[in-house]
């Protein structure tokens, strides 16, 4: 309001915020340390005996390398534990604003159908050797979950040229998808020979160990480009969390913020899937626990979603190869039995409930 | 003088037609006008109308010289501030946050000291200072309505919109609320709108109200006249008397027919 002097309870108000504000960054600082922390320390799980330090020292200077560390650490593990951050952020970051664009907290890229639909389109390059886009060689697994989940969340475009971009509407038409493609992949594994099934069931169940410094610098390429138009909307889609009455009141233009961040969503997490395979978990928790911890801010809830989600998937990486030593372990099982227990936690310890 | 206007205003939703031909004398700057009318007359699409989110099929609204089709959304929902009747929010964010993302409406990204002190004041000012830091998904229904007013009066605009901005309050936060938005009107010099139900709430805080019924403006002018026009009892369905009150205020008494 026009008033001259500010009075002692506004600043009081004032103080309070900024206070939160500072916890806010804070805590967003805290995490990015700790990310840190859990790369060194998944660089240094496994065979070889590297002492934290020297890891973190060989990292920071590679000419310190010895020939064996050299191949190790920076031909071997990095790209994995670099990996295995690129994907999480990609997830928590699709899950986040999936969730704020079509006001559900159940949304994540899987409950659009992508998951499934690139799942599909592995299984016809594993059991038929079928290639969407001929001549890809050995990519043509990953070509081709990447050309169905996009091709998915192209449909769900079209859908919501034809319907409007009611939030209920897309979940249905997504879930619509999940369920043909689940079938469809029914037909592919019925047919497959017990090694093609075995392959399959790799695939779906998600590892980090085909990681490259290629795919590194294709998924950190991806998030170079969407994460920072997802922060310049940042208000927008705090907003939207208002309603869609409210967020058209302020003159957000509801309809193309939907389906303009859908697509960055849907590079986002066809990138991540055709590469690592279905992980799902990371999308969905990875939201909710930057949710309770910061609020829906998107100054704050963005960057702490894809914090969390690279935590979460640091952390699998590790336990994926802590847990028997010698043995790798699919990163799909590991991340929800990693990731539960803190969640439920999180969930109990809570005093305010929101999406009820 | 910037003076809001419309005429021929027309909207339907689908084949049902929900106002034809509506338009209204010049509404001056720093005076509240309500609007009054039975439930589905209509009240909520002529705010969307101004506003312009959504289109009117004829006529025009006019604020001064300026037509306020020919600006872009962005430009005519910066001028005209619609506060939409129902507001649930589920989400994890502060009353601090809400009504700071109303005042920063979308511009820049950072928030600077003058922001913060904006609106910790208008909090202050509205009397809700202490849920500043609740969620907003633990407000009660009269609180957030309270929010909301305070997201439109955080804004600086020219016409301001409220959709029955009274009812989910009880009588004390009525009386506050309404003499707020009356106040600041005529503070800023800014034109306010306000959808009310209660015809004497209307009838206490309004220099002008409109009464719209099916579909069109059936009586506008001060509020003695149209709560005396046959017109009011005709669109209600109900007998009204007006009586004097003690503070020599209008009261206003209906009876089923």
């Amino acid at each position: 309001m026009s008033d001259l002097t500010i009075s002692a309870e506004a600043q009081t108000l004032v103080a309070a915020y900024k206070r939160r504000s500072m916890w806010r960054a804070a805590l967003v600082g805290f995490a990015v340390l700790a990310l840190a922390t859990m790369v060194v320390v998944d660089i240094n799980t496994g065979p070889a005996n590297l002492s934290f330090l020297r890891t973190l020292h060989v990292i920071l200077d590679p000419s310190v390398a010895s020939n064996k560390e050299n191949v190790i650490i920076w031909q071997v593990r990095l790209p994995v534990a670099l990996m295995a951050v690129c994907v999480g952020a990609m997830l928590g970051v699709a899950g986040a604003e999936m969730q704020t664009i079509l006001n559900n907290p159940l949304a994540d890229p899987f409950t659009l159908g992508l998951s499934s639909a690139a799942s599909f389109g592995a299984a016809l390059a594993i059991v038929l050797g079928w290639s969407v886009i001929p001549r890809v060689g050995g990519l043509m697994v990953t070509v081709n979950a990447f050309v169905f989940a996009m091709g998915t969340s192209f449909l769900l475009f079209l859908f919501t040229r034809l319907r409007g971009v009611s939030p209920e509407a897309m979940i249905l038409v997504g879930i619509a998808v999940l369920f043909t493609c689940n079938a469809l992949l029914a037909f592919l594994q019925y047919g497959a020979s017990e090694f093609q099934l075995a392959q399959l069931i790799f695939w779906q169940m998600g590892s980090l160990a085909r990681a490259s410094w290629a795919k590194v610098g294709v998924c950190a390429a991806v998030l170079v480009v969407i994460l920072p138009y997802f922060l310049s909307r940042s208000w927008a889609l705090t907003a939207l969390r208002m309603g869609e009455d409210k967020a058209a009141a302020l003159g957000i233009n509801v309809s193309l913020l939907r389906i303009t961040v859908l697509g960055g969503v849907s590079v986002l997490a066809a990138v991540a899937v055709s590469f690592v395979g279905a992980i799902a978990f990371v999308g969905l928790v990875g939201p909710h626990i930057a949710r309770m911890i910061v609020g829906e801010d998107q100054r704050g809830f963005l960057p702490l979603s894809a914090l969390c989600g690279a935590l979460i998937l640091s952390g699998t990486s590790i336990a994926s190869k802590a847990i028997t030593p010698g043995i790798v372990y699919p990163i799909g099982m590991i991340t929800s039995l990693i990731g539960i227990p803190f969640f439920i936690l999180l969930i109990l310890g809570q005093r305010k409930r929101h999406w009820q | 003088m910037t003076e809001l206007t419309a005429s021929g205003l027309a909207f339907s939703y689908g084949k049902r037609r929900v106002l034809r031909d509506v338009g209204f004398d010049a509404i001056a700057p720093g005076t509240l006008t309500a609007l009054i009318g039975p439930n589905a007359s209509g009240k909520s699409t002529l705010f969307r109308l101004i506003a312009g989110l959504h289109r009117t099929e004829s006529g025009a609204v006019h604020l001064g010289e300026t037509d306020l089709a020919t600006l872009s959304s962005r430009e005519r929902l910066k001028r005209v501030c619609f506060m939409p009747q129902f507001f649930t929010a589920n989400a994890a964010l502060t009353v601090f946050d809400v009504v700071m993302m109303a005042h920063k409406q979308l511009r820049g990204w950072r928030v600077s000291e003058a922001d913060m002190l904006a609106v910790g004041q208008a909090l202050d000012h509205a009397g809700i200072g202490h849920l500043s830091e609740a969620f907003v998904s633990e407000l009660s229904g009269g609180q957030s309505q309270m929010v909301s007013v305070v997201q439109a009066l955080v804004r600086n605009s020219d016409v301001y919109l409220f959709d029955e901005p009274t009812s989910a309050l009880d009588l004390r936060h009525q009386l506050q609320v309404l003499s707020q938005i009356k106040t600041a009107m005529a503070a800023r010099g800014t034109i306010g709108i306000v959808a009310l139900h209660d015809l004497n709430l209307a009838a206490r805080f309004a220099d002008h109200l409109v009464l719209l019924g099916q579909g069109r403006v059936l009586a506008q002018g001060t509020p003695g006249d149209v709560l005396r026009s046959p017109a009011i009892s005709e669109t209600y369905g109900v007998d009204i008397e007006i009586t004097s009150g003690p503070r020599k205020d209008l009261l206003v008494h209906a009876y089923a027919s």
